[in-house]
């Protein structure tokens, strides 16, 4: 079995955003990028199984700008074992439907048997390229997980859904699972990791190669952000003041009588 | 005039909150066009009979023993057949944890664009576009949607609804191809009573790491539900084990949208503002008056936490369950 792991470049969390002069994006220039969070836990869970199930090899997929290909040796220092990079120009601009569309045909030239990615990216916070590449695939996906035990042609996950509630289910495979914390504990790289990343094969395909042309890129995109903007300035706070028996009581009134929101 | 199918949560034989505020905007939009709602679940007929109330024109209900749980990809053969049938301009779910696995899926199988987890919704020059956030709330942009169909989540309580004039509320049954879903439903353990979920609870009191245990987050319980609201922590409660995950707000736990965010021993950092950050109204309660989240705050108390929140929830009782 091969296993694959789906892995976004995004801004640090930390990077502070700022909106380019015409609205159509972020200013890039002084972002420092990183694996998003969440594929960390993708990529943990990938060799976890490759080392317990005996799987033949850990794939990482990256579709991005040229830079991407630095998130997947990230991957690869971690233990992965190679890269596909998607990269090509005519990727650019793609939507979330090409994005998945591109990933899931990747992954099918690969014969991928699971796949791995993170529960959302932290930069566009979509939710939706993994369940899309699943759909596409035709095969099973559960998102969320954060706790995951191979059973042969099957998987048992647990998915918390909110509410106190957990999901115990039961996979077909191959199938798509996305990753949240408490799913695993990342591992760093190592130095000897690192330096043996460097030699670790990276191919790159093309629309062309993964017969996927007129679906992706600017041109195919259905969903188009457009006017980015900063987000309203919250209106000036009211700190109260008095004894702290006076403020609870006049805390509740201005919540229930000013801001009606109880 | 925009015809508009509003998927609606059913739990527990209930048709979930937020359907009310998706069909009231749906009304809103539509100007003249249509509005429907559709269920799927197993056992739905009275939820599905309650939509009218709501605003609903006609209600498409797909009523199958095997979905009594949510399976994503028998409710995405559902739910994109039931589109492709009703010829809907505009799709709307809701961005809950449900609504989030659900709609791509769908979308992909209508092959239609997904505005996700929008924050408001507009017609535009070009039909009905969304409003969404990015990089964690820094900074937001418009979604517009081009094809036959739009599809949009809306994050939880996004909308305020006043009123809702009532649809004729017709139920009509609906047979999908479920196709082979491959995925099976053992159980679901509960642990947390039963509470809200964070990402559409309404009001929110959070703790940090000043609580010291687990045990002594309970102090939130009772204002939580006097509130009718949930419990949330920050990443450094959680991670020093004082709560579960489940219920950590911020950049990598949950991000929720109340009427009312009361932030306990909370200091305000930028992970933690990334997940609470576009709540209505912020009171920030801190024995540090320097705390960033004062910052933030519509309202701030300067005081520790282990005396206020007793007094909070004297307050509340005295006030709220007469």
């Amino acid at each position: 079995m091969k296993i694959g792991v789906l892995v976004k470049q995004v801004p640090d969390t930390e990077s502070k955003i700022r909106v380019n002069g015409d609205g159509s994006g972020i200013e890039e220039g002084d972002i420092k990028w990183i694996v998003s969070p969440y594929d960390e836990f993708a990529i943990e869970e990938a060799l976890t199984l490759k080392a317990s199930a005996g799987a033949e090899e850990v794939v990482v997929f990256s579709l991005g700008q040229a830079r991407t290909v630095e998130a997947a040796r990230t991957a690869l220092a971690m233990g992965a074992d190679r890269a596909v990079i998607l990269d090509d120009e005519g990727f650019a601009g793609s939507d979330a439907l090409g994005v998945g569309k591109a990933l899931a045909a990747a992954i099918e030239k690969e014969g991928i048997g699971i796949v791995f990615a993170g529960r959302q990216a932290i930069d566009q916070d979509s939710n939706q390229v993994p369940q899309i590449v699943a759909g596409v695939l035709g095969w099973p996906h559960a998102t969320w997980i954060n706790s995951f035990e191979h059973e042969g042609e099957t998987a048992k996950v647990k998915r918390p859904v909110g509410g106190g509630n957990v999901e115990v289910v039961r996979v077909n495979l191959p199938a798509v699972f996305t990753c949240t914390k408490g799913l695993n504990t990342p591992r760093y790289a190592s130095l000897p990791g690192i330096m043996k990343a460097k030699r670790k094969p990276v191919v790159r395909y093309s629309p062309g190669d993964l017969g996927v042309e007129g679906a992706v890129g600017a041109g195919a995109a259905k969903a188009v952000h457009s006017d980015y903007q900063m987000p309203p300035a919250r209106p000036e706070g009211r700190m109260l003041s008095g004894e702290l028996s006076d403020q609870v009581r006049e805390l509740v009134r201005a919540l229930r009588e000013d801001a009606k929101v109880l | 005039m925009t015809n508009f199918l509003v998927f609606c949560e059913v739990a527990d034989g209930n048709v979930k909150g937020s359907a009310r505020e998706l069909l009231g905007k749906a009304r809103e939009l539509a100007s003249g066009g249509s509005v429907s709602a559709v269920v799927i679940g197993s056992g739905i007929t009275a939820a599905a009979g309650s939509l009218g109330a709501l605003g609903a024109d006609k209600v498409i209900a797909v009523d199958d023993a095997s979905l009594g749980s949510y399976v994503p990809t028998s409710y995405a053969a559902a739910l994109s057949q039931v589109v492709s049938a009703s010829g809907a301009d505009v799709v709307l779910g809701s961005a809950s944890v449900l609504g989030k696995d659900l709609f791509p899926r769908a979308a992909l199988l209508c092959d239609a664009g997904l505005g996700a987890d929008v924050v408001d919704l507009k017609q535009g020059s070009e039909g009905v576009e969304g409003l969404r956030t990015l990089y964690s709330g820094k900074c937001m942009s418009a979604i517009r949607i081009s094809g036959a169909t739009k599809f949009f989540t809306v994050r939880p309580n996004s909308f305020v609804i006043d009123s809702v004039a009532a649809g004729a509320g017709t139920v009509e049954a609906f047979g999908a191809d479920l196709g082979e879903a491959g995925y099976t439903v053992l159980e679901i353990e509960s642990s947390g009573g039963d509470r809200v979920d964070l990402i559409e609870a309404t009001s929110i009191i959070a703790g940090g790491r000043s609580l010291g245990s687990a045990e002594k987050f309970g102090i939130f319980d009772e204002a939580a539900d006097l509130m009718g609201g949930a419990v949330g922590a920050s990443r450094a409660a959680v991670d020093a084990g004082y709560a579960s995950h489940s219920i950590q707000v911020g950049q990598t736990g949950k991000v929720v949208n109340p009427n009312l965010y009361i932030a306990c021993g909370i200091s305000g950092a930028i992970q933690h503002l990334a997940g609470m950050r576009s709540s209505k109204v912020i009171v920030a309660i801190n024995k540090d008056p320097e705390a960033p989240i004062f910052q933030h705050a519509t309202y701030g108390i300067v005081g520790d936490l282990f005396e206020v929140v007793p007094m909070l929830t004297n307050e509340l009782r005295a006030t709220l369950s007469d």
